[in-house]
C-alpha cells in the first residue's frame, strides 16, 4: 500500500518555521484528513488504487502529479464529494460521508464550476460559504463576508457578478468563500490555474499567513510555483498510485518544462528507483 | 363593460385572479433555480406528465362516479407531476441517460399517456384542451384552495431556504464539500417545480406553464445583477404579466395562457432593449461597496490590477 506512513511536522507548524526537511513520523497527532486504502472508479475505470493520505493539523501538503494522475479525484474523495469503491475516508476523525465536521472545512473547487446560469455577485457567492450542515440561513450582509473579500483584496468588487470577473479575480472570490467560515482545514484544487504570477504571489502569501496561524492546507498543484518553500510535504500521484510522500525537493519530476527543479529525474526513471518511504 | 368591482364580485373571475397572483409569485421562484441548474425545460416536461395525471384523475373519477367528472383531475395532476419530478431527479443522478433525453421521454410519454387514458375514461382529447392551454371557466373554489396551499408551500421552501437552494444549484461540488444536503435540495426543487406546474396549469395551461417559470427570470437578468435581485425582479414581472394578461382576457375573448406568456415575452424584449440602451456604469454602481467604503488592507493593497 502506498503512502501509509504519514509524516508529521517535526515542530509546531504554527510557528511557520517547519519545512519539509523537518518532517518526522508522529502517529499520535489526530489527523484532520485520513484516507485509508482508498480506491475510486469513474466511468467504469479505476482512477485511484489503494491510496492512503493523512494530513495532521497545521500541515501544508501539496498533491502533485501529471494530468489524469488522480490528484483531484483523491482530493474529492477525501472531502466526501466522490464515493469510495474501497477503503475509508475520515474528516476530523469522523467518517466523511456522515461527518458534521464539514463546517470546519473550506473547499475551493478546481474550475469556475460555481457559475450557474444566473451569476451571483461576489458578495452572494462568499455568503454561501457560511452555509453548513447546521447553518442554512446565511446573510450576505454578515460582516464576515466583506472581511473575507478584503482578505483576498476583492472587497471593491463585492457587488460585481462573478461572471464579469477575470479568472484570477474569480479564483480569489472562491478562496474568500472558503475562508469566510474560518476553516481549520483548507482544501484547494489547483488555486493557481489560469492565474497570473502577481496573483499567484498574492494567494501564496495568504496561504503562508493561514498556515502560520495553524490552518491545515491540502492543495492540488500542477507546479509548486511560489509555494515551493512553504510546502511541508508533497504527495505525488501517478496513474492513481502514490509514488512519493515526503519532502517537496525530493519529489520525482513529472512534467518537464513545468517549473520543477531542473535536476529532478523524469517519473519513468524514478519509478524504477528506490524512493522515499511511502 | 365589466367594471373592476364586477370582476371582484364574480366567482368566475375572482378565483382566476387569485390564482394568477399566486402563479406570478411562485413560478419565477422555481424558475430561478431551474435556470440556475440549466434545467429550464423541466417545467415543460412536468406539464406534459401532469396531463397524464389529469387523465388518470378523470378515469378514477369515472370509476367512482364523481361529479363533476374532472373532480380528481387536479389531484391526479399533482400526483403525476410529483412522481415525474422525482423520476427525472433520479435519472439525473444515477442514470447514464442524458438530461435532455430523459426530459424528451417525459414530454412524449406524458402527452401520449394523457390522450390514451382520457379515452379510456370515456372522454376525448377535447376534454384536455382546458388543461393544455388554460381556461378561466375551468377554475373552481376547490382549485383555488389547492392552489393557495401549494403556493404557500412553494414560497415557504423557495424563498425561506433561498440561501441554501441557491448555493446548491450554483455549485454542487462546493455544496457537497460543505456538508449541505445536496440530494434533499435537488428533490425539493423538483417537487416545487411539480407543485408549481399543477398550480399554473388551470390558467396558463400545461403547454405554456414553463414559460412563466423561465421567461420572467430571463427578462430580469437584463435588468438587475445577482441571484436574489434576479428572483425578486422576476416575481414582480410575472405577477404583473399574470394579472395583466388575465384582465385583458376579461375584456377581449382570448386564451389567458397565451396572452400571459406573450406579455412575459414582451417584458423580455423590453429588458433586452433596456440593457442595450443602458449606458455602461462604473463597477461600484453595480451594488458593491464602492471605493469610498473599501478599506485598505494588507492583501488588498497587494492586489494586482491585471488579473
Amino acid at each position: 500500500m502506498s503512502g501509509d506512513t504519514a509524516p508529521d511536522l517535526g515542530t509546531d507548524p504554527a510557528d511557520g518555521a517547519t519545512r519539509a526537511g523537518d518532517l518526522e513520523p508522529a502517529s499520535e497527532v489526530a489527523p484532520v484528513i485520513e484516507v485509508t486504502a482508498a480506491s475510486v472508479s469513474r466511468g467504469g475505470q479505476r482512477v485511484l488504487h489503494d491510496v492512503d493520505l493523512r494530513i495532521v493539523p497545521g500541515e501544508l501538503v501539496a498533491l502533485l502529479g501529471a494530468n489524469g494522475s488522480g490528484k483531484s479525484t483523491l482530493l474529492r474523495a477525501a472531502v466526501g464529494i466522490l464515493p469510495l469503491e474501497t477503503g475509508s475516508a475520515r474528516l476530523f476523525g469522523a467518517p466523511v460521508q456522515r461527518s458534521l465536521a464539514h463546517d470546519r472545512l473550506g473547499y475551493v473547487p478546481q474550475d469556475s464550476t460555481e457559475a450557474g446560469s444566473i451569476p451571483a455577485t461576489a458578495q452572494e457567492t462568499v455568503a454561501s460559504g457560511l452555509l453548513g450542515a447546521r447553518s442554512w440561513w446565511p446573510s450576505r450582509r454578515d460582516p464576515r463576508v466583506l472581511k473575507a473579500l478584503e482578505q483576498v483584496g476583492m472587497s471593491d468588487l463585492a457587488g460585481r457578478p462573478i461572471t464579469r470577473m477575470s479568472g484570477g479575480q474569480r479564483r480569489r472570490v472562491m478562496i474568500a468563500r472558503a475562508l469566510v467560515r474560518s476553516p481549520e482545514l483548507l482544501v484547494l484544487d489547483e488555486p493557481f490555474s489560469g492565474v497570473d504570477l502577481p496573483t499567484q504571489d498574492l494567494i501564496s502569501q495568504l496561504f503562508r499567513e493561514l498556515s502560520a496561524a495553524g490552518t491545515s492546507i491540502l492543495v492540488v498543484l500542477h507546479e509548486t510555483g511560489p509555494l515551493t518553500g512553504d510546502i511541508h510535504r508533497a504527495v505525488v500521484l501517478d496513474h492513481g498510485h502514490v509514488v512519493h510522500n515526503g519532502p517537496v525537493e525530493d519529489r520525482p519530476h513529472l512534467h518537464p518544462g513545468h517549473g520543477h527543479p531542473e535536476d529532478a529525474a523524469p517519473i519513468d526513471q524514478c519509478l524504477g528507483q528506490e524512493m522515499n518511504p511511502l | 363593460m365589466i367594471s373592476p368591482l364586477d370582476i371582484l364580485a364574480s366567482d368566475l373571475l375572482r378565483y382566476p385572479l387569485i390564482i394568477a397572483v399566486l402563479i406570478g409569485l411562485t413560478a419565477p421562484v422555481v424558475g430561478t433555480y431551474l435556470v440556475q441548474k440549466r434545467l429550464s425545460l423541466l417545467g415543460d416536461g412536468l406539464g406534459h406528465v401532469a396531463l397524464t395525471g389529469v387523465a388518470v384523475g378523470w378515469l378514477v373519477g369515472a370509476w367512482l362516479t364523481a361529479s363533476p367528472a374532472d373532480l380528481l383531475a387536479i389531484p391526479g395532476a399533482l400526483a403525476a407531476s410529483v412522481i415525474g419530478a422525482l423520476l427525472i431527479e433520479y435519472v439525473r443522478e444515477v442514470s447514464h441517460t442524458s438530461r435532455d433525453v430523459a426530459l424528451a421521454i417525459l414530454f412524449y410519454g406524458g402527452i401520449a399517456g394523457g390522450v390514451v387514458i382520457i379515452q379510456l375514461a370515456g372522454g376525448t382529447s377535447q376534454n384536455l384542451m382546458g388543461y393544455l392551454f388554460g381556461s378561466l371557466s375551468t377554475v373552481t373554489a376547490p382549485d383555488t384552495v389547492i392552489s393557495l396551499v401549494l403556493a404557500v408551500l412553494v414560497l415557504a421552501i423557495g424563498v425561506g431556504l433561498s440561501g441554501l437552494l441557491a448555493a446548491v444549484t450554483a455549485d454542487e461540488e462546493f455544496a457537497r464539500a460543505s456538508g449541505l444536503p445536496v440530494r434533499v435540495v435537488n428533490v425539493l426543487i423538483a417537487v416545487m417545480a411539480a407543485l408549481t406546474v399543477t398550480l399554473s396549469m388551470r390558467i396558463v395551461g400545461a403547454l405554456m406553464v414553463s414559460a412563466l417559470m423561465i421567461i420572467p427570470v430571463a427578462a430580469a437578468q437584463h435588468l438587475v445583477v445577482g441571484f436574489t435581485r434576479t428572483m425578486r425582479t422576476a416575481m414582480v414581472i410575472a405577477v404583473v404579466c399574470s394579472l395583466g394578461g388575465l384582465l385583458i382576457t376579461v375584456y377581449v375573448d382570448l386564451p389567458p395562457g397565451g396572452v400571459i406568456v406573450l406579455l412575459t415575452v414582451a417584458a423580455y424584449i423590453l429588458g433586452l432593449l433596456f440593457r442595450a440602451l443602458r449606458p455602461a456604469r462604473p463597477i461600484s454602481a453595480l451594488g458593491g461597496p464602492g471605493p469610498g467604503r473599501a478599506r485598505a488592507l494588507p492583501l488588498a493593497a497587494r492586489a494586482t490590477p491585471h488579473d
